[in-house]
């Protein structure tokens, strides 16, 4: 029963990193760059939420949805502001870029809400499920997490396959150029792109904060990197890669802290991580491209 | 209907097109045809927005589309059809269609379709197909069938012929001027410059990023100067 617990565990908490790591990989696939900023987005969210929920008085679903919408804006702002400028330049001067706008946020959190730490109730109204006679506890936060999880991954399944957005947003992630002669506009897709990977860091941060409620400026930088490994993991670019990597990686955490040690299980994370770039260096879903000519 | 006046183009410092000038009319086939670099695929790629020219004008239907984006030249039904086909090879043939007429409203897609797997029926029977299984010359099918889904008044065919079976070259070569008789303008550039200006009604023969000699196409075929460099004798 205590595996089954902890294997539980450690789906939702892999729903967390699969979510962050979507964000990752849908910028990665059609900007090709890597966000590493996105993990700070994540403390954004968490704290817009806690502020929402703490010095407004909102009810929790209004202060997911106003942390959402703060991040969407944030993501569209940090792109246009720091990413834009730089379309052309080296992927390098962008990828510094992109971790100066990480500590930039990081700071700016410290500077508004301080270093000390926020204890943040979750927003989950539910109580724990009770299977086997009480042998089994699972926590609504872990059910809302991992069923929020399985909607978002619907979601976005059906709007890159099936919409017009969605499809404008695979023709730029296999070829710039070809999709800009379809009449596609590169930018804004790149801004969609972020929009949507922002409001669901938004989400996750507030899922994260139900699970683990300690926020402070650097609560999401060490989700956003394990995220990023997820998304390594599972094939950067491929959404269901990121699904199936954070979920594993969430599994992998928590039974390596269970059976292992707690020190070690962030260095049995990143171990797995290398041992399957060196055997399928495009991770477990990474597409090879043929081309024919 | 399309006026190009003394265009230059830079890559970094490499002079790619040096002062090129020539117009196509409406209803016209017009070739450009010249030698591996000679400058035909970037001069089509800097009318359709994908390299901004050093200086010179472009003129579609007597307005300016210098500087405008990619994006919005199509939609003043500019079509590009680039080299190598550049396919969406993880989208199936259904999807690469649709692609094609993204830059369209209000489209009967179905009706646009049908048209096309009209033509070409292979891509109805392959229609779930990730477009990366296709052969090559399925593929170059494909990539004409997602040109016509533009529904272009004005369609810039860069080598559709490249790498062909000659029977194949021949069915496309047939589309294109099919395509013309239904009104649709042709810019088509060509290594197979014999094909090329058999159905074209008039040629600019390029060197170098440069225009060296124009006409009609008849008059071209003849020439004795161009007979030695392209035309096989």
């Amino acid at each position: 029963m205590d595996f089954l617990s902890y294997f539980i565990s450690g789906i939702s908490l892999g729903s967390i990193y699969a979510i962050i790591a979507l964000g990752y990989t849908m910028v990665y696939g059609i900007a090709k760059m890597l966000n590493f900023a996105h993990g700070d987005v994540i403390m954004v969210g968490g704290y817009m939420s806690f502020m929402a929920t703490t010095n407004f008085g909102w009810p929790p679903l209004l202060s997911v949805l106003f942390a959402m919408v703060v991040c969407t804006v944030l993501g569209i702002l940090i792109e246009q502001l720091a990413y834009k400028p730089l379309r052309a330049a080296p992927s390098l001067a962008v990828l510094i870029t992109a971790i100066g706008v990480s500590y930039f946020l990081q700071n700016a959190a410290l500077l508004i809400w301080s270093a000390n730490p926020k204890s943040f109730s979750s927003i989950v109204p539910f109580d724990s499920l009770r299977l086997f006679g009480g042998k089994l506890i699972i926590s609504g936060t872990t059910i809302v997490t991992i069923i929020v999880c399985i909607v978002i991954i619907s979601a976005l399944n059906t709007i890159v396959n099936k919409t017009k957005v969605g499809k404008a947003m695979r023709a730029v992630s296999e070829d710039k150029d070809a999709a800009q002669l379809m009449g596609v506009s590169v930018n804004k897709t790149i801004s969609i792109t972020f929009a949507i990977g922002s409001a669901l860091a938004a989400i996750a941060g507030v899922l994260l904060c139900s699970a683990y409620p300690i926020l402070m400026p650097t609560t999401g930088a060490m989700p956003g990197i394990k995220a990023f490994t997820a998304a390594v993991f599972g094939g950067i670019g491929s959404i269901p890669g990121a699904f199936l990597g954070g979920i594993l990686l969430g599994i992998i955490e928590i039974l390596g802290k269970a059976y292992v040690s707690t020190q070690l299980s962030d260095a049995i994370v990143f171990a797995v991580l290398i041992i399957i770039l060196l055997v399928k260096p495009t991770g477990l879903l990474g597409k090879k491209v043929l081309v024919k000519v | 209907m399309l006026n190009v006046t003394g265009i230059q183009v830079f890559y970094d410092n490499i002079h790619a097109i040096k002062d090129v000038s020539f117009h196509v009319d409406e209803g016209e086939i017009v070739t450009l045809i010249g030698a591996n670099g000679a400058g035909k695929s970037t001069i089509l790629k800097t009318i359709s927005g994908l390299i901004r020219p050093a200086a010179g004008k472009i003129e579609f239907l007597g307005h300016s589309i210098v500087n405008l984006s990619p994006h919005k030249i199509v939609r003043k039904r500019l079509a590009h059809c680039p080299e190598g086909r550049r396919l969406f090879l993880q989208m199936n043939v259904r999807e690469n269609l649709q692609m094609g007429a993204y830059s369209r409203e209000d489209v009967d897609m179905e009706a646009e379709l049908a048209a096309v797997y009209e033509r070409f029926p292979i891509l109805d029977e392959r229609r779930n197909q990730r477009a990366g299984s296709l052969s090559g010359g399925e593929q170059q099918m494909l990539a004409m069938g997602r040109a016509m889904m533009a529904k272009p008044l004005l369609l810039m065919l860069d080598e559709p012929s490249m790498g062909l079976a000659p029977i194949l070259v021949e069915q496309i070569f047939d589309l294109i001027v099919e395509l013309n008789d239904a009104g649709t303008t042709i810019l088509l550039v060509e290594q197979n410059a014999e094909m090329a200006l058999s159905i074209a009604d008039r040629g600019y023969v390029l060197e170098t990023g440069s225009v060296v000699t124009t006409g009609n196409c008849a008059d071209l075929l003849n020439d004795e100067r161009l007979k030695k460099a392209y035309l096989g004798g």
